[in-house]
């Protein structure tokens, strides 16, 4: 296949992707996939470098489906404290991640379509887990309210997404260690819920919304979803595999 | 009103390992089957396919493959003096649903339990005198040997295409294998899968030690195979997408393509999907079963007459449809008397992490289900238990299974697990680190029972089963010994006086139901040769309804240091022949 030929190629699929509303971030990689059938064949497990770093090629997709604007900010400031911008890549917000909490917030997970929701509901133990009747979408915009109130008792009038990133990531660690108290849900059950919807969308695939352009794949060496390492067990043992990630869209 | 239909020979519950096993060992009869599915049909192709079963948020977060607690859960509590309280969210174990069952979604490692799992009673009090026995322990055999089930264990082997290497080949040790194993009268019909880094460091440290280092069996098939039954198996890619997941090259052995296509081959056998059952139906003398009662996709009830009904659910679903339907006298933890719920069993695990130096790569993605090295140096009764101070062992190994980085992104102890430095410790951690675990036996207590609970209940309408369980001290100390060798291998593998973290270390003393640790649930209709200490007799058939047979790990007496799929599954093979060769041509009580 020639350059030309490809790019054209490339340049349809980034059309239908962007029809398709999914955004063009991933769509840089049918070039990277094929410059891994062009490797010539005496390179063997030579695999093409992993990109040195992760800039999205375009924003996030605009909009929420279940954040308001002030919970939006609220989980893009959120997310860029747990995952802040450094040598490793870009911040959380930019890799997708506050998308990715929106969305997940507005599915069947976040809508509790698999939880045990019948009453009568008591507090129990901490062995007994989660016993509250609010979905975790209920949960997280409860919990955010509950911050930004107490954020603006203790910094004056301001909200969560407003603090400097010190003061933000002071913020963030009382919230972990259950040093806040929330007005209405149980600190930590908030904090957990969002902290791993956050991680998620950091690792998840990015077909989710989040941790795009592979990043946080590239970053780890994670080869991503399509190898196959019946032959490659034992050849690389004790040696480090690389090779350039690929997710379900490349490969779908 | 449920609508009658027209009667048939036999009822399956469940279509996993040992509801499948037991309607391919009966297609030949060419009886009118019928087996339900609570969930929906699912099959390798379209199913399974790459790359979209590869979603690690979809099956290791979702649970796409496990029970919907929002439609059927269970209550817990650690002690009968709480209140039990839903299991809101998934937790603890993993109960599969679909075509399949677990059995398309678990991981595969593929034991025949060692001899003294099948007789702890005896084989305790034979060395160590009754004395050692806590007061509230209902230490139990099983009331049938090893080697009463040693030709069904090898049947199953070749059926699945275990993959690994015999120790013990009748009587003889053998070089690689495992030394304590039982004796087997064939070596495993294919070769250990291929070791990892972790797995060969591991091997290492634990023949250092003077352990007895051996590949775990797995069905995950190490070649392609074709199994007596002329089914074809693939070779194992290693893609480090197992647990959790189906498998797209058929190389992870599971009942929806071995068993459920030769049930088919018997005309007769029909298999109906999205059909809950929701009891066993009695006649008015409470001594036969004349059917079940289901609900379909659309929630219509059903009753379908049988002559034969046979409860292969999950071990927390065969429990409940016996409580449910009032078969077997229920459990009473103050009286110690009834045997539905009784002996139930957990399992107990821990382990310590092994930082290894920036030199050593293990490639965390390379993985499967069961991949890994064991000892079992500290299983069983392989050591002294007057000087340990407790009964029961455990196995301990090193393995690797998903390098996935939703689930898998370690850090050393002590590192930040988000913000400022996070991404540096993960990076430089990915590929240099492993772990040691242990998994333990756990016995059987008066209070650790299984009943129906009084406030909640399903989406049916039926009460939820409830759990109460609890560590005990013969436990917790078997945690803590298992801990410190973990500890001691961990120190010998990452090659210097540093002590490792340990995941064991700081355990809370009691249960919790909220983090998944394992699937293994044993218990709760248990066998054995005395109707006032068991449900079921020797051939998993209920002494008080004999037209009911319950498969499954709900028939251990205790849990083991083993996984319980190869006992459970050899069993079905074992009550199949009991109802074939012998039930189908004088229906009654085989005891």
């Amino acid at each position: 296949m020639s350059t030309r030929e490809r790019h054209t190629i490339e340049a349809d699929r980034r059309m239908l992707l962007k029809l398709a509303g999914i955004g063009l971030g991933v769509a840089a990689l049918p070039s990277e996939a094929s410059a891994q059938e062009d490797a010539p064949p005496a390179a063997g497990h030579a695999m093409p470098e992993a990109a040195p770093s992760t800039t999205p090629s375009s924003p996030p997709p605009a909009g929420y489906l279940f954040l308001n604007a002030d919970e939006a900010a609220f989980v893009e400031a959120f997310a860029d404290t747990l995952i802040p911008e450094d040598e490793y890549g870009p911040a959380g917000t930019e890799l997708g991640v506050a998308t990715f909490v929106d969305r997940q917030l507005y599915s069947g997970y976040g809508q509790g379509d698999r939880m045990y929701l019948q009453g009568p509901f008591y507090e129990g133990t901490p062995e007994q887990g989660y016993q509250m009747p609010l979905t975790p979408a209920e949960l997280v915009r409860a919990g955010i309210a509950d911050v930004n109130a107490h954020v603006a008792k203790t910094f004056g009038g301001n909200s969560f997404d407003l603090l400097q990133p010190a003061d933000r990531v002071k913020v963030v660690t009382a919230l972990e260690k259950d040093e806040i108290a929330l007005s209405s849900v149980p600190t930590n059950a908030f904090f957990e819920v969002l902290f791993q919807l956050a991680m998620d969308g950091f690792f998840a695939d990015p077909i989710y919304g989040g941790n795009k352009g592979k990043a946080s794949w590239k970053m780890l060496g994670y080869p991503g979803v399509g190898q196959m390492y019946a032959d490659k067990i034992a050849q690389w043992r004790n040696k480090p595999f690389r090779a350039e990630p690929q997710s379900i869209q490349d490969l779908a | 009103m449920a609508e009658k239909l027209k009667p048939v020979d036999v009822v399956i519950v469940g279509s996993g390992w040992t509801g499948g096993i037991v309607a391919k060992e009966l297609a030949p009869t060419g009886l009118k089957v019928v087996m339900f599915e609570r969930g929906r049909p699912q099959s390798t192709n379209p199913d399974f396919l790459g790359p979209q079963v590869h979603d690690a948020l979809k099956y290791s977060r979702r649970h796409e493959m496990v029970q919907n607690v929002k439609k059927e859960t269970i209550t817990f509590r650690n002690d009968p003096a709480q209140r039990a309280l839903p299991m809101r969210q998934l937790g603890f174990f993993l109960p599969g649903t679909n075509v399949g069952g677990s059995g398309a979604h678990w991981s595969g490692l593929t034991w025949r339990w060692m001899e003294w799992d099948h007789r702890m009673y005896s084989g305790t009090v034979e060395k160590y005198g009754k004395s050692i026995i806590p007061e509230d322990m209902n230490l139990q055999d099983w009331p049938i040997s090893y080697h009463d089930l040693e030709p069904y264990y090898d049947k199953f082997e070749k059926v699945c295409g275990i993959s690994g290497k015999a120790g013990n080949l009748r009587g003889k040790i053998v070089a690689g294998g495992n030394p304590f194993e039982a004796p087997r009268r064939n070596e495993f019909p294919n070769p250990p899968m291929t070791a990892s880094q972790s797995m060969v460091m591991f091997e290492q440290a634990t023949r250092n030690l003077g352990y007895h280092p051996f590949p775990i069996p797995t069905a995950n098939c190490s070649r392609d195979y074709v199994n007596p039954d002329g089914i074809a198996l693939g070779q194992c890619h290693y893609c480090g997408h197992c647990t959790a997941y189906g498998c797209e090259a058929n190389a992870k052995a599971s009942p929806h393509f071995l068993m459920l296509p030769l049930a088919a081959k018997n005309p007769h056998f029909e298999l109906r999907t999205h059909s809950t059952v929701l009891k066993v139906n009695l006649d008015s003398t409470g001594k036969r079963a004349t059917g079940v009662t289901y609900v379909d996709a659309q929630g219509r009830e059903y009753e379908q007459p049988a002559d034969l009904v046979v409860l292969a659910a999950f071990v927390t679903g065969n429990v409940h449809l016996m409580l449910h339907s009032g078969i077997g006298k229920p459990y009473d933890y103050q009286s110690n008397t009834g045997v539905i719920g009784r002996n139930y069993a957990y399992q107990s695990l821990g382990g310590a992490g092994v930082m290894l130096d920036k030199n050593t790569f293990t490639n965390p993605f390379m993985g499967s289900g069961a991949l890994g090295m064991w000892i079992d140096d500290f299983n069983g009764d392989n050591y002294d238990f007057a000087k340990a101070g407790f009964i029961g062992g455990g196995g301990i190994s090193c393995g690797q299974n998903s390098g996935d980085p939703l689930g898998y992104h370690p850090v050393p102890p002590g590192a930040p697990r988000w913000g400022a430095g996070w991404k540096k410790a993960m990076v430089e951690t990915y590929q240099h680190t492993t772990g040691v675990g242990h998994q333990g036996a756990v016995m059987s207590y008066r209070q650790n029972y299984l009943d129906l609970d009084p406030t909640y209940r399903d989406i049916y309408g039926r009460p939820l089963l409830r759990l109460t369980f609890d560590w005990q001290p013969n436990e917790l100390k078997l945690m803590a010994a298992h801990n410190e060798v973990c500890r001691r291998i961990a120190a010998e593998m990452a090659g210097k006086k540093y002590v490792p973290s340990s995941s064991g270390a700081g355990r809370p003393r009691r249960f919790s139901s909220v983090p998944y640790q394992t699937t293994h649930n044993t218990g709760g209709v248990v066998f054995g040769d005395n109707p006032r200490t068991s449900a079921l007799n020797k051939y998993c058939q209920s002494w008080d309804v004999p037209n009911v047979f319950v498969l499954g790990a709900s028939a251990f007496p205790q849990n083991a240091g083993r996984n319980p799929t190869g006992p459970a599954a050899a069993l079905a093979f074992w009550a199949s022949d009991a109802i074939t060769r012998k039930y189908l041509k004088n229906p009654g009580s085989l005891v």
